[in-house]
């Protein structure tokens, strides 16, 4: 199929409404490839609900989500949209408690997903190398056998973005990932995901407005389940609406 | 470590009485003394048979997350595989003497075999069915259920439903197969008299090699990574399905197979308790299968094991010696095992272990081996 935009991911007119309330109300959002963008916008703006039409969770009423601009993201199940390479890190840290940290990474490991291949599977050294890389670029490297709910807070943070990492996805989604993380960890986050931006397009929400800062970032402000403002951090900072709805005066 | 050291106890203990049971009954002359008697060898055969049932629930409860309370009916369709194959093996010795057709249908003026009996004079065909029998109900039954995403509570109650269903149909005389009376008066197994206490010494040393078997695949299959997403998929099903692991797929292959355990053990049932009934599909069989796991240690296969045996040793000594105090020490067990013995039995004696060891016990979890 030809692709019908050079869009990465391709948002247009989303509406999701849950008992009457709009979560998403014509919402259109595109992402180049290679990518760093934050998303912003106060609690109930429909950050998560994008994110969840996204990864298949759930079915919008009405628009198009696309992705490489021949994917319609909206036919497809969340497992259909991971094997596509659409990486997603929940807002509230979600690894497995009762595996350990390096069970947890070779779960995520990129591969075919069968039942019969897990059966059969054996580590070959070259996924060793590239869990252990992550690893240590996710500063758990001490870790590797602690058991998944026993690290603290910023540790699972830090986890669930080497799973993501592993999973070798086009496009990562990343929810809050500097929450429950001390100011150097947070920087150190940042760091991290500004490395990705290039090879792979990350969109990042985010309440932490230093953090949105360090990112550096294009910015599109969520407001009422539709995008408010984008631009640079500075150009939406001066916005009226978005200081009225969001920064605070 | 000390929770390896009592899976391998558990372990070591089903090997030395296969052992014993080996040695005593086959090998040594019976001038000895030592054998068992057939009393004591189909009690144990049957209690075998429960703990393989309990392991093939652990594997979906305790690594899945899924809470059949169902199992029963697979248990009950393997027995009426073999109950039928031993029913074509009596022949012409049945009450009303006829060539092929069971008592049961010649009492009903039926004038020929139903089809689904053709193929069961033959064992090889019986042994097929006593594992195509439940795991295709389990595969039809799972693929429905999975692929819709029924979990948790409702899928209880959908598996007790079904084994429910098929209780009232089996009891039906129409469907076949013996309706309330089932499949009784045997006569012998591939052509050796089932009364004899030689088939009751090697139905007794099949169940527990069985059991050794199936203790041996499930924990080779939780070992790989296999084993590892059913983990996954029981603590956090939809983070697996973000990993883009394919969640249905797993729980069904998982679902089969324990169907096809419990097949087996019901299959190794019927021979040595003589019977199989509609009875056996009854909703509180299943439940009481669940009551060995919990107490035994759910997560943990020889738990459950074991949890079956103790169980099921308590019934046959209180249904003996004190019938109407039976329920109220199964319900004071169940209370028990939930407030005090989170981890079961298995769990619980880890823990003692661990503390006469003088360390602290550790961050209680389910351990993979």
């Amino acid at each position: 199929m030809i692709p019908v935009t050079q869009a990465m991911l391709y948002l247009d007119g989303l509406s999701v409404s849950f008992d009457g309330f709009k979560a998403l109300n014509n919402l259109s959002i595109d992402l180049a490839p290679g990518e760093l963008r934050a998303v912003i916008g106060p609690n109930g703006a429909g950050k998560s609900t994008m994110m969840d039409v996204i990864t298949g969770k759930t079915r919008p009423d009405a628009g198009v989500a696309l992705f490489l601009g021949r994917h319609d993201l909206t036919l497809l199940d969340e497992t259909q949209i991971a094997n596509l390479g659409i990486g997603r890190k929940f807002q509230k840290p979600s690894v497995i408690e009762t595996l350990t940290v390096e069970e947890n990474l070779e779960l995520a490991l990129v591969g075919n997903r069968s039942p019969w291949q897990a059966i059969m599977q054996i580590l070959r050294p070259q996924d060793r190398h590239s869990m252990s890389e992550v690893a240590s670029r996710v500063g758990l490297t001490d870790a590797l056998d602690q058991l998944g709910g026993t690290l603290s807070h910023g540790q699972k943070q830090w986890l669930e973005i080497g799973m993501l990492l592993l999973q070798e996805p086009k496009v990562l989604l990343v929810d809050e990932p500097a929450a429950g993380m001390t100011d150097s960890e947070t920087l150190k986050t940042a760091e991290l995901l500004k490395s990705l931006a290039g090879e792979h397009t990350v969109m990042v929400v985010e309440h932490d407005m230093e953090f949105v800062e360090a990112l550096g970032c294009k910015v599109t402000v969520l407001h009422e389940g539709h995008v408010l403002a984008e631009g640079s951090l500075s150009h939406v900072s001066s916005n009226d609406e978005v200081v009225d709805v969001y920064l605070g005066r | 470590m000390i929770g390896l050291r009592l899976r391998q106890l558990v372990f070591a203990s089903i090997v030395a009485l296969i052992a014993y049971v080996f040695a005593a009954n086959v090998m040594l002359p019976a001038s000895m003394g030592m054998a068992l008697d057939s009393y004591s060898l189909t009690i144990i055969g049957k209690y075998l048979c429960f703990a393989m049932l309990a392991v093939a629930l652990d594997l979906v409860w305790g690594y899945c997350g899924i809470l059949s309370l169902g199992h029963a009916a697979f248990f009950s369709l393997g027995g009426y595989a073999m109950g039928m194959y031993l029913m074509r093996q009596i022949g012409e010795r049945g009450t009303y003497g006829h060539p092929v057709l069971p008592d049961f249908m010649v009492f009903l003026n039926w004038e020929q075999l139903p089809w689904f009996w053709y193929g069961f004079d033959a064992f090889w065909f019986a042994g097929l069915m006593i594992f195509f029998a439940p795991g295709m109900l389990a595969f039809v039954f799972g693929w429905f259920a999975f692929r819709s995403r029924v979990s948790g509570v409702y899928l209880s109650i959908i598996t007790q439903a079904l084994t429910y269903a098929l209780m009232l149909a089996f009891f039906r005389n129409e469907m076949g197969f013996g309706g309330n009376n089932g499949l009784t008066d045997f006569k012998d197994l591939l052509g050796y008299p089932l009364a004899s206490n030689g088939v009751r010494v090697w139905l007794m040393l099949a169940s527990g090699l069985a059991l050794l078997l199936s203790l041996f695949l499930c924990q080779k299959l939780l070992a790989t990574k296999f084993g590892r997403v059913l983990v996954a998929v029981r603590d956090s099903e939809s983070r697996t399905r973000f990993l883009g692991y394919r969640v249905e797929h797993f729980k069904l292959f998982a679902f089969v197979m324990s169907a096809m355990i419990a097949g087996l053990a019901g299959a190794l049932y019927v021979p040595q308790v003589g019977i199989i009934n509609p009875g056996e599909f009854s909703p509180l069989a299943s439940i009481e299968v669940v009551v060995w796991v919990a107490l035994g240690g759910r997560g943990s296969l020889y738990g459950a094991a074991l949890g079956a045996i103790v169980v099921n040793a308590a019934k046959t000594f209180f249904t003996g010696s004190y019938p109407e105090a039976w329920l109220f020490f199964l319900g004071a067990m169940f209370v028990i095992s939930t407030l005090y013995l989170p981890r079961g039995i298995l769990g619980a004696l880890e823990d003692l272990a661990q503390q006469v060891k003088g360390n602290a016990p550790k961050l209680s979890t389910e351990e993979l081996s």
